[in-house]
């Protein structure tokens, strides 16, 4: 009662500052993010392992990675930071490489795969009827078969290479995506702001890009950094099955090579391509995390 | 509508699904695919043996024959010969899936019970530092590559300390039991961290429920709330998650498999990776497709066992 009374009375002032302290949702996501401490560190080293793929891209950095730099299999120490490899390669060097490949395969596979599912997705939702029933057979077939299977056909199919790897990546990562966005488009589609915008005369691409897809649009954001960090993982397993890049240094074929030296106890290359992928993933995993804490209050805490 | 009704039902939408997938396996390997003939005889094949292989697999046929074939080996298993072995595949089938299942069967109960236990631990410290470690420590152990953990268990268990067999395989109970060992441990450490966190989230999406609220309002003790009233009611969740997975323990444990030479179906399915072997392939994709189908009908009909709000349509 007395608060009621309050606010009637200091009703116009409290209106005003409402006004001048309202916030939308990217603003709260945004100040939540940069409160939390650890989703801080993990965007700098995001953008930190970023701007070493950017620099070994354009050969400022690592660019002599296949140069022999001392005798092969060298253990780590002041001469040797990571030690070498079996050609006497420097492994640190290799792990800049590396990183390059890591970074573009999360990149762009992450990239490709959102626009198939936001594309599917709000078409499937949006439009609903034979259409949403044609989209939803299509992504229930694709989920019945196992990810890995698809992955070594896929690689079959396009050949060996980095360009082959981004896109059987792209292609088996965005069924996940595709269920959310459809999910939400069918709950948004007849709220009133949609109807709103017909009223006005809005057709249907207008209202699903310009009304409908901001107000999904957090889903593509929380998911995108679960696909970049499953790429750089899935790219490992292929590099291992001998699907991977070829001719150039990547953290699945230091793995991949670590599997007959470890027997000589050469661990260095295994523990240097594990830990540069392991900082970078767990950085992802945490970004996400608070990414989705931040975005979607429904989820908070989980 | 009574339950056969329903099973009926679902096993009949199920229809379409399978020929989808028969679909993108076929538009995969016998469309997109390069010719398996040119990749089995090399650069230096006569037309001549190419015409004579090409008859032989039975890529002459029309289109749609080769796609029905595919859909019918969905049902009867018959998957031809593996261009290696040249075994029958049904026949390598079978000899890896006891193999397998010695491995997979055994590490997949052993996670979820420990899985689920540790989650509801967690939940009961919700908010805690125990629950914030757990789940830092979850997310911590999914960042590490699989391949890492195999390769390091392997070096480090078994050939440094010899705590384990380094590889290899014997049939019979209870002969396997020193080769599965160490691949069940890693199995269970690579498996802890999504599922708790999986387990987790269900757990506590439902101790924030008001059904909860009113048990604590009775004056039940957090423990029973924890066992007999959230741990039922996250069931269907659970379950969903439980039942999808046994599929891809047909598959077998691929690397797993591999790298400790157990010759289960995860091992069968990489040296077909190997060797180019497209019929191994495909049968193992069809194979786990179909089971995935099939379970997917499964935990449906379980939902309603379990959960008698839910309600057939």
């Amino acid at each position: 009662m007395s608060q009621s009374n309050i606010q009637s009375v200091e009703g116009v002032e409290i209106e005003e500052t409402k006004l001048k302290n309202s916030k939308s949702l990217w603003d709260h996501a945004l100040e939540n993010i940069f409160r939390d401490k650890m989703a801080v560190a993990s965007l700098f080293i995001v953008g930190f392992y970023a701007l070493i793929s950017v620099l070994s891209a354009t050969g400022v950095i690592a660019a002599d990675w296949a140069v022999e730099v001392g005798p092969s299999y060298s253990a780590p120490g002041a001469d040797y930071l990571f030690g070498t490899d079996i050609f006497g390669r420097s492994v640190f060097t290799k792990m800049i490489k590396g990183t390059e490949v890591a970074m573009s395969v999360g990149l762009v596979a992450a990239i490709i795969s959102v626009c198939i599912g936001v594309v599917l997705g709000s078409i499937a939702g949006y439009f609903g009827g034979k259409i949403d029933e044609l989209i939803v057979w299509f992504y229930t077939c694709f989920q019945s078969i196992p990810t890995i299977m698809l992955l070594v056909a896929l690689s079959f199919v396009l050949g060996r290479g980095l360009v082959s790897m981004y896109v059987a990546l792209g292609l088996t990562s965005w069924v996940n995506l595709c269920r959310l966005i459809r999910g939400e488009v069918m709950r948004h589609k007849n709220r009133d702001y949609v109807q709103a915008a017909s009223a006005l005369g809005g057709g249907h691409s207008r209202k699903l890009i310009k009304h409908i897809f901001p107000n999904v649009s957090h889903l593509v954001i929380i998911n995108f950094s679960l696909m970049f960090q499953t790429a750089i993982k899935t790219e490992v397993i292929l590099s291992y099955l001998g699907l991977g890049v070829q001719g150039r240094p990547s953290w699945g074929t230091m793995i991949d090579d670590a599997k007959l030296e470890l027997a000589r106890g050469v661990w260095w290359q295994l523990g240097a391509a594990t830990l540069a992928m392991m900082i970078v993933v767990l950085s992802l995993n945490i970004l996400g995390d608070a990414l989705r804490d931040a975005l979607d209050p429904k989820l908070k805490g989980k | 509508m009574n339950l056969w009704q329903y099973i009926l039902r679902r096993l009949f939408y199920i229809i379409p699904t399978i020929l989808g997938v028969a679909l993108i396996i076929f538009v995969i390997f016998n469309v997109v695919a390069p010719d398996p003939a040119l990749i089995m005889l090399g650069k230096h094949a006569t037309v001549a043996q190419i015409a004579e292989l090409r008859n032989e697999l039975g890529l002459n046929k029309p289109m749609w024959a080769q796609y029905l074939d595919i859909v019918k080996s969905a049902f009867t298993f018959e998957f031809g010969r593996s261009w290696t072995t040249k075994q029958e595949i049904i026949q390598m089938i079978k000899n890896g899936a006891i193999p397998s299942l010695t491995l997979t069967l055994p590490a997949f109960i052993l996670s979820t019970v420990i899985a689920i236990s540790i989650s509801l631990v967690v939940s009961f410290f919700r908010g805690k530092w125990i629950d914030k470690c757990a789940v830092f420590f979850c997310v911590l152990l999914m960042s590490v590559t699989s391949l890492a953990y195999i390769l390091f268990g392997q070096w480090f268990f078994a050939y440094k300390l010899g705590w384990f067999e380094i590889s290899g395989y014997e049939s019979g109970f209870p002969n396997f039991i020193p080769y599965v060992v160490l691949p069940i441990i890693i199995w269970i450490i690579l498996s802890i961290g999504p599922d708790v966190r999986f387990y987790r989230t269900v757990m506590l999406d439902e101790i924030y429920q008001d059904y909860v609220r009113t048990a604590k309002a009775k004056g039940l003790s957090e423990r029973v709330i924890l066992f007999k009233h959230v741990l039922k009611n996250a069931m269907i969740p659970i379950i969903t998650f439980v039942v999808i997975q046994i599929p891809f323990l047909i598959l077998g444990a691929l690397l797993l498999e591999s790298f400790f030479s157990i010759p289960g179906l995860g091992g069968i399915t990489l040296n077909g990776v190997y060797n180019s072997d497209f019929p191994v392939i495909k049968a193992m994709t069809i194979l786990t497709a179909m089971a995935y189908i099939i379970f997917s009908v499964i935990t449906d009909v379980l939902y309603t066992v379990v959960d008698p709000r839910v309600r057939l349509k």
